[in-house]
């Protein structure tokens, strides 16, 4: 279960995605998931303090895992303006700095689209599309 | 530019290829340059400010209008100084003009024409890329209703009135809202005489 998250400079969410991992789901996943999206936004909240404080101590804006909760890995990254993407996934492999820098890209260019606004949620059908193939890319 | 309305000849292409040589030759080395990212942002907010002041779609297309035909008024001197060119022998030459001299001394882009009427007075320009429209995605309400480029109507408006060709310019499709291709009908309404009013706009 992965779960990626854009906060907004004032904590607001500005973009959410769930991606169900590959492994195929038992049927009672649906309960299961929907569990899950509650949590998952628990658990991404809960980091964003973690967030905020190291951000300060790497010029990097990878942070790579800045939590835990039970076999749930939190990973971060934050942009220059001080969006910060939080991605909630399993400890397996894949590869979460080039997924964030590629959804970094795609992210400027929204900011450049003159009807947008910065803390603004991000409505775009295009947008979703391309986290989804770059996530299925990396991830 | 002033030329009494035939119907569409092939123009002269000596002509034809006179304008494309001198609209490339123009942009090349005669012409400053800004960045076009700048120029796309300041559009940009330009019209997202039209948008955010008016709230009607609709009014915010004639704003642009208004704003185009004032620049166009002006910017038709720079370019008969730039271009040297003197009149058009059709309106043929003219649309020919337009888009190899005129499009590419100010935009870079030369759009395509077509689509004359049998009685030649109208024809299309058909842009494969607008470099004011970089990034920008319309919102939902604004799909129906908005011309972003709307400002490019106006100039071609105004530039025109200014060589006495009183025509009419809207956009017909536009990439922005889903059609397949961006394209203004451009129809000449008459040739004027020498003294234009005074516009009051």
């Amino acid at each position: 279960m992965l779960y990626f998250c854009i906060v907004g400079t004032r904590d607001n969410p500005i973009y959410e995605l769930e991606l169900p991992t590959t492994t195929s789901a038992p049927p009672t996943a649906a309960a299961k998931e929907a569990e899950h999206n509650h949590l998952s936004q628990f658990i991404v909240h809960s980091a964003l303090d973690i967030v905020e404080e190291s951000m300060w101590a790497t010029n990097q804006m990878y942070l790579k895992v800045v939590d835990r909760f039970n076999e749930h890995h939190v990973s971060a990254y934050v942009t220059p303006s001080g969006a910060k993407f939080m991605l909630v996934h399993d400890a397996v492999g894949g590869d979460v700095r080039s997924f964030f820098v590629d959804v970094h890209e795609l992210y400027v260019k929204v900011l450049l689209n003159p009807f947008s606004e910065i803390n603004g949620p991000i409505n775009s059908q295009l947008f979703d599309v391309k986290v989804r193939g770059i996530a299925r890319k990396h991830l | 530019m002033q030329g009494t309305p035939q119907p569409r000849s092939t123009g002269s292409s000596m002509q034809m290829q006179r304008n494309k040589q001198s609209g490339d030759d123009i942009w090349k080395n005669r012409t400053d340059k800004i960045s076009a990212e700048l120029f796309a942002l300041t559009y940009g907010s330009l019209v997202a400010q039209l948008v955010k002041d008016y709230e009607e779609y609709s009014e915010v297309n004639t704003q642009l209008d208004k704003m185009g035909y004032n620049i166009g008024g002006r910017l038709i001197e720079d370019f008969i100084a730039k271009s040297g060119l003197t009149k058009c022998g059709s309106f043929a030459d003219t649309a020919d003009t337009i888009s190899k001299v005129g499009f590419k001394m100010f935009l870079g882009i030369t759009p395509a024409i077509s689509n004359w009427s049998a009685d030649g007075k109208e024809f299309s320009l058909i842009f494969d890329e607008n470099p004011l429209t970089e990034f920008v995605e319309l919102p939902d309400e604004a799909v129906r209703e908005l011309w972003y480029s709307n400002i490019l109507c106006g100039v071609l408006r105004g530039a025109l009135e200014m060589v006495l060709l009183q025509v009419e310019c809207t956009f017909v499709s536009d990439v922005l809202r889903g059609d397949d291709s961006t394209e203004i009908r451009v129809k000449l309404v008459r040739v004027l005489d020498e003294e234009v009013p005074a516009s009051d706009e």
